[in-house]
């Protein structure tokens, strides 16, 4: 055994154990709200969710908005396959998540917060209500006029997407909106609303503490910051990691995998298979379009051995999204059952291997016009399956 | 007053008739039931003034709203891509097994529904599995059936 | 005016309200982009895609109905890469869908069939899913069916049933592909809130939802020999059979009709307006006697307002949502059962046919009423009342059936007796033709003039506004009705439940008081009605309502009391309104009914 194994740089930013969130609201209530939303467009920072939209931004757009009632949500449902970082987080260090949502709240003029948390994580509402009454005790000796609830999702998939979430709060089925307008500008009630991932609103804590500079100075361009990994399968180190942004695959296979690696699934089921031919040519981050050469996630980094069927794993994702789509646009519906019963027909021999092309066609009418991300991003591990172990869908 | 109605009365007493605490006053119901029966949607849509099939539909869509009667213990073993990998079939089959009940049943005693699930956010420690509202992780076919034996002794 | 905003749509430019969509404004370069689950009654949704289109710089295709229009917007209807998209979703919609055009009720009628035939969907490349499936068809309601192997899920109907109803008797069910429409526990809609009022139907885009048809027992009937076979016609058919059978919207086919149903093989022609008539006089009659025991007797248990019960929908809404309240709907039955109890009584003895040989036909723009026609109390001649209920769809079935050309037939006349109706009676089909109708007679009877309207025509009682109010004075009584003298007499009238629901909360919370409230369960009343052609909005409402208003302008007699055959029918058969026998034969009663 060589030691000469190469080692991403960890990052300890997120997890650090420090609790001094009253000295920064302090601090941040003493700046003015430009000011803040200055230094976090700066930051770089972008939507750790998936979608990865300029925080800042969000913020700032959000803020413009003249309604007197507001509200920030903290998505906590985490349910991308293959990702628990957030409830790591949220276990680890809530109260940077809750500063997060102050600030944001003090920027925007919201009152009231929410922390939408997967049913799955119920288990944490005892000990994030304990967190919850020392923070608020907190935001009154300060003076600030914001409370935080939880809401517990009841297990579906879609709630994580931020209109189906508003609809979910709202007593309803968890079906996504049209866009626009966008939550900033009707969200919960009807009202304004940002909605930020748990990570996303950690982060902002840090750029708080430390300022912009020192997030910006980690990762690459467009790509600031470090971020937080959910690492599984087939490694001998599973867990969560925080990791610059940047690197490619090659380097997270080199520290992760045991040797035996052939691919590797970014951004869980609804994001891309990276095939080792691949690894060395494919970065992790939001640069420019989703051309599947820098690759922007959730932080789901999925690690497949040699042992396994490319088949299987596909099939396993189809029968996720066919039974976690909302079910109300007819190109998510209907294709992701066309979808999972066309490559089981093509692996019986009773579609031709040509059939495949078909699917793929369809998954690229998907990617166009269903309503929401969801049946939009079906197609990224489709394609980048069935493209690449196309034998492997066969025989 | 029945059971039933005082849960209901209960519930929309403690978060309120407006339609946005519709969830957690289901989450309510099944944390005493583990599943709405018509009865108790009946209750819940009138006392909310939502059309009972709205009830009905909005519960249906939710996995864990479930209607249909389950046991007092709902295991529910993830399927997704990690836990499938890491062997979710033989924790199955090994519940099946111990508890002589196949997926989607409950057993006679009506203590354990034995469901599949999509993944629980425990990846890195596959397989998982919940029971109501606990997690179990890194299950072995051996460990499944200690921890169930638990519950079968517990009242 | 809102601000305006210029887009280009397939090259044109076009200045829109900045308040429009993509979907509205290519309408007005008249470029057709098609849709499933829009419709112009009701809330956008934006579930189906078909209606998608490219937009300049925006990668993905956007949904037309769905998307407003924005400052310098360039849109594309018809590229490629949208004709593909569009294919691929119609393609998949089939999949999922139990095609039997040929079979099917809504053949030739069909947004879906329509939507294949003009994108060639020729060939079937993806997996039918149908067999997969455990699609159901409700057929137990004795007014609607529902096959969910017809459904493509655009969700109209229950958009329909909880936004224009507010009934909420349908629901989304389920995710993903489990996704359905369905009722409380999937229950058959015979069970449930569920009012028949068919507006699911009218607004359904294909042939999932449908009136359970009576055509064939009805043609069994004409041919048995020992039948003698009556059909009434509702006031609202002739202003919608014309449209059906392919004439403009609005189309005044009432002659045609009749000669219609006589080579049809019916053995007379008889007209609702008739009874339409009775009902005003029996339930104007009950009105002023409920306005007397409140004023005069101060009777504290008189209901006020009285709600008008000749609308089967309202009648089954009202038991199962406001059932304190029934006391308040008037005990007269609708002018179809009216007509049915009269039909195997009064005409049998008339025409000297044994009445277990009459079957009593109807031909409605409701499907409520073959509900009501079912109900087991509509049995006061002894037999059922009405045998079978037709809607205004089903006729123009059985016509062209039976090789009918509809636009050559003569002009005929209704046969007698209860064959004449005045003009008061053909209004019953526009919503607030019951009130003015009403009016038209009790003013008259109490004060001895006419109501003092210019030409007998009350217009804030006509239109499609949710709630309209009147209040009449009454001034110069005759000795009989003096108690009545200077009262204001307050009216309300509502056409659609959801109207008639925030009238009910207003009574209800005491904000408002009434006398006399009309309400008809259907958007525009009879005319708008579930048993009415596909498909329908306002502007088609408002030319049937036209066409409703020249049909009494146009007849000799616009008042029930004048009605020659009314002034008949209470000599020789009822003696007066209230009386005995119309107790027994034209009132009834109610049921509450359950909340789901
Ligand atoms: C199907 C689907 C599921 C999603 N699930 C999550 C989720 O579990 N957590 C999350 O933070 N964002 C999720 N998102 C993204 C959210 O819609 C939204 O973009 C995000 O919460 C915004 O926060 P951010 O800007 O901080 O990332 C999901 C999106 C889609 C389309
Ligand atoms: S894409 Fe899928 S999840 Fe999204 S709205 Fe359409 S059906 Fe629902
Ligand atoms: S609903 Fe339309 S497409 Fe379907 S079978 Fe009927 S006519 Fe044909
Ligand atoms: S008939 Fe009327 S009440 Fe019944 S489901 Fe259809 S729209 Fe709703
Ligand atoms: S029943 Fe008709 S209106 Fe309702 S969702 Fe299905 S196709 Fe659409
Ligand atoms: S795949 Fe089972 S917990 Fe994530
Ligand atoms: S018509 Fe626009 S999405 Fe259905």
């Amino acid at each position: 055994m060589t030691t000469t194994k190469k080692q991403l740089h960890r990052i300890d930013l997120i997890f650090k154990n420090e609790d001094d969130c009253k000295e920064i609201l302090r601090n941040a209530l003493s700046r003015s709200d430009q000011e803040i939303v200055n230094e976090m467009v700066n930051s770089g920072l972008k939507g750790r969710g998936g979608a990865g939209f300029p925080t800042g931004l969000k913020w700032k757009l959000t803020a413009e908005s003249k309604e007197k009632e507001k509200y920030v949500i903290c998505n906590a449902d985490e349910g991308e396959p293959g990702t628990f970082k957030d409830r790591e987080i949220l276990t680890r260090v809530p109260h940077k998540v809750l500063s997060g949502m102050a600030i944001c709240a003090k920027i925007i003029g919201a009152q009231k917060g929410y922390i939408y948390l997967r049913g799955e994580y119920k288990f944490l509402v005892p000990d994030l209500k304990k967190e919850l009454r020392k923070f608020h005790d907190i935001l009154d000796e300060l003076g600030l006029d914001f409370r935080v609830d939880i809401f517990l999702g009841s297990g579906a998939y879609i709630c994580g997407e931020e209109s189906a979430l508003i609809e979910s709060m709202e007593g309803k089925r968890g079906e996504p909106r049209n866009k626009p307008p966008f939550p900033s500008v009707k969200g919960f009630k009807g009202k304004p609303t940002v909605v930020n991932n748990v990570e996303t609103l950690a982060h902002s804590y840090t750029i708080l503490k430390f300022g912009a500079k020192k997030f910006r100075d980690l990762g690459v361009k467009d790509s600031r910051g470090s971020k937080v990994f959910s690492v599984s399968g087939d490694t001998p180190i599973p867990g969560i990691y925080e990791l610059e942004l940047g690197m490619t695959v090659q380097d997270f296979v080199d520290d992760f995998s045991d040797g035996d690696c052939k691919a590797v699934q970014v951004g869980g089921a609804s994001g891309f298979l990276v095939p080792r031919k691949r690894f060395g040519k494919t970065t992790i981050g939001y640069q420019g379009k989703l051309t599947g050469i820098s690759l922007p996630t959730g932080g789901s980094m999925m690690i497949f051995n040699s042992s396994r069927s490319m088949y299987n794993v596909l099939n396993n994702y189809l029968d996720f999204f066919e039974e976690e789509s909302c079910g109300q646009c007819t190109p998510c519906r209907v294709g992701c059952q066309q979808l999972l019963k066309g490559i089981k027909a093509v692996k019986r021999g009773e579609k031709p291997t040509s059939y495949l092309n078909q699917l793929l066609k369809l998954t690229e009418t998907m990617k166009l016009t269903a309503k929401c991300g969801l049946g939009q991003s079906v197609a990224n591990s489709f394609s980048s399956i069935v493209e690449n172990f196309r034998e492997e869908m066969i025989y | 007053m029945d059971f039933h109605e005082k849960l209901v009365q209960n519930l929309v007493f403690k978060h309120g008739k407006d339609r946005e605490n519709l969830l957690p006053i289901l989450q309510g119901v099944i944390d005493q039931e583990r599943y709405l029966s018509e009865e108790v949607i009946l209750k819940i849509s009138k006392e909310m003034s939502i059309p009972a099939a709205d009830v009905y539909g909005t519960a249906s869509f939710y996995s864990f709203l479930d209607i249909e009667p389950r046991g007092k213990f709902v295991i529910r073993v993830c399927k997704t891509i990690t836990c499938a990998m890491k062997g979710k079939n033989q924790i199955i089959q090994s519940i099946e097994n111990f508890l002589k009940i196949k997926v989607g049943e409950t057993t006679i005693d009506k203590k354990f529904t034995i469901l599949q699930t999509n993944c629980l956010g425990w990846c890195h420690k596959a397989p998982a599995m919940l029971i109501n509202d606990e997690i179990y992780t890194e299950l072995t076919p051996e460990s499944v059936v200690d921890i169930l034996r638990e519950y079968k002794e517990e009242n | 005016m809102s601000n305006m905003v210029n887009l280009t749509i397939n090259g044109i430019a076009v200045s829109v309200e900045e308040d429009k969509t993509i979907l509205e404004a290519a309408k007005e370069l008249h470029i057709k982009i098609p849709t499933l689950c829009y419709h112009k009654d009701l809330c956008v949704a934006g579930n189906c895609r078909v209606c998608v289109v490219e937009q300049v710089g925006n990668h993905k295709l956007v949904a037309s109905c769905a998307t407003p229009v924005s400052e310098g917007m360039e849109i594309n209807t018809n590229t490629l890469k949208v004709r593909n998209c569009r294919k691929h979703i119609i393609e998949l919609l089939l999949t999922e869908h139990r095609e039997e055009c040929t079979k099917c009720y809504r053949n030739g009628h069909c947004e879906l069939q329509e939507l294949s035939a003009e994108y060639q969907i020729t060939n079937q490349d993806f997996i039918d899913l149908v067999p997969d499936k455990n699609y159901t068809i409700d057929m137990l309601s004795p007014a609607i069916e529902k096959d969910d192997s017809k459904c493509i899920r655009c969700q109209r109907c229950v958009r329909t049933c909880a936004e224009i109803q507010s009934v909420g008797a349908i629901a989304v069910a389920h995710k993903g592909s489990e996704m359905k429409i369905s009722t409380f526990f999937d229950r058959s809609l015979d069970e449930v809130v569920c009012t028949n009022c068919g507006q699911c139907i009218v607004h359904c885009p294909t042939g999932a939802l449908t009136e359970k048809s009576y055509v064939e027992k009805v043609w069994d009937a004409i041919a048995d020999p020992e039948a003698h076979v009556v059909v009434q016609t509702a006031p609202a058919v002739r202003v919608g059979l014309g449209e059906e059978l392919g004439l403009g919207s609005g189309t005044r086919v009432t002659e045609k009709m009749v000669s219609a149903l006589r080579r049809l093989g019916f053995d007379s022609v008889l007209d609702t307006n008739f009874t339409a008539d009775l009902t005003i006089m029996e339930e104007g009659t009950e009105l002023l006697t409920r306005l007397k025991r409140a004023l005069v007797e101060d009777d504290p248990d008189v209901a006020l307002p009285m709600a008008t019960s000749c609308s089967p929908g309202w009648v089954k809404y009202i038991e199962h949502k406001y059932p304190e309240y029934l006391p308040n709907l008037s005990t007269c039955k609708s002018p179809q059962q009216m007509f049915g109890a009269l039909a195997k009584t009064y005409y049998a003895k008339n025409i000297k046919v044994a009445p277990e040989n009459i079957v009593s036909v109807s031909i409605m723009p409701c499907t409520a009423k073959k509900f009501e026609a079912n109900r087991p109390e509509m049995k006061d001649s002894g037999y059922k009342d009405v045998d079978f209920v037709l809607t205004t769809r089903e006729l123009a079935v059985m016509i062209r059936q039976a090789g009918i050309e509809f636009e050559k037939l003569n002009d005929e006349s209704f046969d007698s007796i209860m064959g004449i109706g005045s003009g008061a009676g053909v209004i019953f089909g526009a919503t607030g033709g019951v009130m003015e109708a009403a009016l038209r007679t009790a003013y008259e009877i109490v004060t001895g003039r006419e109501v003092p309207f210019d030409n007998l025509e009350i217009t804030p009682v006509r239109g499609l506004e949710g709630v309209k109010e009147a209040t009449v004075k009454i001034e110069g009584t005759v000795k009989e009705w003096d108690f009545l003298e200077g009262v204001e007499l307050k009216c309300a009238v509502t056409n659609g439940l959801e109207n008639a629901h925030q009238l009910m909360e207003a009574i209800k919370r005491g904000d408002k008081f009434y006398h006399f409230i009309e309400i008809m369960a259907c958007p525009g009343g009879c005319l708008g009605g579930g048993g009415q052609p596909f498909p329908v909005d306002n502007e088609i409402r408002l030319k049937r309502m036209e066409a409703i208003y020249a049909e009494d302008r146009d007849l000799p007699i616009r008042k029930s009391h004048e009605n020659p055959e009314i002034i008949q029918i209470y000599k020789e058969f009822l003696e007066k309104p209230l009386s005995h026998k119309s107790h027994k034969l034209l009132h009834t009663s109610y049921v509450k009914r359950e909340q789901y």
